[in-house]
């Protein structure tokens, strides 16, 4: 079994924790697991790029144009990392956008993907555009935006979901552990389909 | 009983080292090191060994050689750059040799992702004349991590663990040793020996040619280990790969099936019979390697005396970049180009979006003080004066135009000196956080009071080493384990120092920060200011939001709150708003020119 994966978002989303419990759930169940994260000045709001190898015995980067699934928490993130997709390789991806400082502040704009997303649907085998922090928050918290993406990402997942929940049990304060099952849950019935993203403000392809 | 972990790399070399029988672990924080002495930490508490947060790297390193010369099995661990900080301890001790296993650890940076440079650890250890050894993967460093002090005790000689990003920050499924026992405490006892622990000219030159003949037996002691490793085909081309490069060039060989002659490097000096054996069969060589071309090099020199049907590419041919990190796309088209069979990438419809997006770089965190005291500080001394900074999340200070200079850690101060005697006639005021002043600010603060400087220094005291995780440091009177321990004061430190004009400020109190600047303005000399104020990270988690703040009616969208940079504000076109990361410093409801935004007060449903 082999499979690339490649989580992004922005510091904060939790994107590590995400490639954490499949990492963990992949050891579970005795597959060789490789991933790559970025810490330090890559954090503090920053990009967040990170990469997962499942059943493959090189380094933990996935190599351009071969990832099995592109998973963004952010739509800006996403296509800042579409080129690491396989062309036969799945895209999945959150349209609620986290405004970068330089366009919070005003000073830039922040990009209107439709257009890139709709091309993009013509190159990969599948491009899934979903609101999944409307879905959080259904689920109790936007912070559990990265389980209902998690959930999605299940249905492509070389690995068992009862392993996966095993793990998030494991991996979240129980606390929060409810509501990080229901946005799992959410995220794994949830019927995806194509969305506008938002309003444009500056066109970019 | 093995079971098997998935785990960061950093932490995997901190098994290594447990089970390597490490005594005493000492280290300063830097990206990509920090997770090793934050994993030893946890340790030492289960297994009773010894590990702090020493001060600085050569604080670290020599009290390492210490606990060494003591007759324990002592470890010292840093970032690439902090073995300048401690290559003064590190050059002399290949003299003096070791007697408990000396393992140093390094971790290097490729592409510089958090870092001010990328030099190359092996270099290093070249220099010294000490063995280093290159994992390829998260698994091998934890081995070699172990075998390490065993290597060093043969020995004598303090050996070098390099690791690199991809490796400390990787993940992995490692096997880990699962009931290791507490070691018994035994206790270490100094033999004295002047002429082999003084290192006076005449030992110095006893010694050296020591060091040099001890280079053949450590050369035939590494060629043995598992970590060198040819793979012979029938093919005249041949690869030499160094570190993480070889699983690149592995998987670059999956994809291509090109049949290849393969040597895998894990150690310096690197295995000279490997390499001969490998250039006597092939025509053409490619050498593999992050950073500089140290093995190249090395097995340019091999061939010199070698056949002369053979040509050698690498960095110096300009087939493998000399500069960032490798990929297995940058090595599938060096060896596509070396065997005659060009790889040719598909083209990316997509690619030109990259360069169209805004960028989305780190910034200081909503309620971070120091966007308080940059705002301050430049309120004062405008944007003409010049800023010098240094090493910390404060060299965000760059996108409020408050950073002018960063070089080095603990360099702020000496080069606002030298700024001030090159004869430059605006304000000088540098910054520094508390760790880097503690590490090796202090230094250049004396300096520039004994030679009568004259410039202002501010203190960024955040109360910990925020940005490589929040350690624990001498001012912070907590160790590294969480206990109790003196705690060092700040202002009473720099008065030591003889410095007049001190104040400590809350930064969050806009108004006495500036009445402190302007202050300072007005004197002459040596001033010090102490932005104290708690990371706003770490008082996220101990203290939930205190203060609710939203922008009232009044506003007139002037937006020079914007201008700070926070995250928690948000201009939509038409007008600001806070969002929901607000911490409720207050800081921008301060700066407001029209006091439109206000505090919401708990008892009415306002928000």
């Amino acid at each position: 079994m082999k499979f690339d994966l490649v989580i992004v978002g922005v510091g904060g989303q939790g994107v590590i924790l995400v490639s954490d419990i499949i990492g963990k759930s992949a050891v579970r169940e005795g597959l060789s697991v490789r991933a790559a994260e970025t810490h330090g000045m890559a954090q503090r709001g920053g990009s967040v790029e990170n990469h997962l190898r499942i059943g493959r015995d090189f380094g933990p980067l996935v190599p351009r144009g071969s990832a099995d699934v592109l998973l963004g928490l952010e739509p800006m993130e996403a296509a800042r990392c579409l080129h690491l997709l396989s062309r036969d390789g799945i895209a999945i991806v959150n349209t609620k956008r986290v405004l970068p400082v330089s366009v919070s502040s005003g000073k830039l704009a922040y990009p209107d993907l439709d257009e890139f997303f709709e091309e993009a649907k013509r190159i990969f085998r599948k491009v899934l555009l979903l609101d999944a922090t409307e879905l959080a928050k259904k689920a109790g918290s936007i912070l559990a935006t990265n389980m209902v993406m998690l959930g999605v990402l299940t249905r492509y997942l070389p690995l068992k979901q009862e392993t996966i929940i095993e793990t998030i049990k494991e991996s979240v304060p129980k606390k929060y552990l409810m509501v990080n099952l229901k946005a799992f849950e959410l995220g794994k019935t949830v019927k995806t389909r194509s969305i506008q993203l938002s309003t444009s403000s500056k066109k970019l392809l | 009983m093995i079971k098997r972990e998935y785990i960061l790399g950093n932490e995997a070399i901190a098994y290594g080292l447990l089970e390597g029988g490490v005594e005493a672990a000492y280290g300063y924080p830097g990206t990509p090191s920090s997770e090793i002495m934050e994993k030893l930490i946890e340790l030492s508490l289960k297994y009773g060994f010894y590990a702090e947060w020493s001060v600085n790297e050569k604080v670290a390193f020599e009290n390492a050689v210490g606990s060494s010369w003591g007759g324990r099995r002592a470890t010292v661990i840093m970032k690439h750059v902090g073995l300048n900080v401690a290559a003064d301890p590190f050059m002399t001790l290949a003299y003096t040799g070791t007697r408990g296993g000396f393992v140093l650890i390094v971790a290097d940076d490729p592409s510089s992702h958090s870092s001010q440079n990328e030099q190359d650890s092996r270099r290093y250890a070249n220099f010294a004349r000490i063995p280093c050894l290159d994992p390829s993967s998260v698994q091998e460093a934890k081995e070699m991590a172990s075998y390490a002090f065993e290597l060093s005790e043969k020995f004598k000689t303090p050996v070098m663990l390099r690791s690199t990003t991809r490796i400390s920050h990787a993940k992995s499924d490692v096997e880990i040793e699962e009931d290791l026992k507490p070691k018994e405490n035994s206790l270490g006892e100094f033999e004295k020996d002047p002429s082999q622990w003084v290192m006076v000219p005449a030992s110095a030159r006893r010694l050296h040619p020591e060091l040099n003949e001890k280079q053949k037996k450590i050369e035939e002691e590494l060629k043995n280990l598992p970590w060198n490793r040819l793979e012979l085909s029938s093919s005249k081309i041949g690869v030499i790969a160094s570190g993480i490069s070889y699983l690149y060039t592995r998987e670059a060989i999956d994809f291509l099936k090109i049949p290849v002659s393969l040597l895998k490097v894990g150690t310096y000096p690197p295995p000279v019979s490997l390499i001969n054996e490998l250039l006597e069969r092939c025509e053409k060589v490619l050498i593999i390697e992050e950073l500089e071309p140290v093995l190249e090099e090395f097995v340019r020199i091999c061939a010199d005396s070698g056949k002369r049907n053979l040509r050698i590419f690498g960095k110096l041919t300009g087939h493998i970049p000399r500069e960032g990190e490798l990929s297995v796309d940058i090595v599938k088209k060096a060896l596509g180009k070396v065997s005659g069979r060009a790889f040719k990438r598909e083209s990316d419809p997509l690619e030109k979006i990259k360069e169209l997006l805004p960028p989305r770089p780190p910034t200081l965190c909503a309620g971070c003080p120091h966007r308080a005291t940059f705002y301050a500080m430049k309120k004062v001394f405008g944007k003409n004066a010049v800023y010098p900074s240094d090493i910390g999340c404060y060299t965000l200070g760059l996108q409020m135009g408050t950073v002018d200079t960063c070089i080095c850690m603990g360099a702020s101060i000496s080069v606002a000196s030298g700024l001030y005697r090159s004869g430059e006639k605006r304000n000088i005021v540098c910054t520094i956080g508390d760790s880097t002043f503690l590490h090796t600010g202090l230094p250049g603060l004396l300096n520039a009071v004994y030679n009568r400087s004259n410039i202002v220094v501010v203190i960024l005291d955040n109360g910990t080493t925020a940005m490589t995780g929040h350690q624990p440091h001498p001012a912070t009177g907590i160790t590294a384990q969480g206990r109790k321990t003196h705690q060092i004061c700040l202002e009473h430190l720099v008065k030591a120092y003889g410095v007049d004009y001190v104040r400590t400020v809350d930064p969050y109190k806009l108004d006495e920060l500036i009445q402190a600047f302007e202050e300072a303005k007005k004197c002459r000399g040596v001033r010090v200011i102490i932005a104290k104020r708690l990371c706003a990270l770490l008082a996220r988690k101990s203290t939930p939001k205190v203060k609710q703040f939203k922008v009232t009616e009044s506003c007139t969208r002037c937006k020079r709150c914007l201008e700070i940079g926070c995250p928690a504000l948000t201009w939509d076109g038409k007008k600001v708003s806070i969002n929901e990361e607000c911490l409720g410093c207050g800081v921008c409801a301060q700066i407001c020119p029209t006091n439109s935004i206000k505090e919401v007060e708990e008892d009415k449903d306002e928000v």
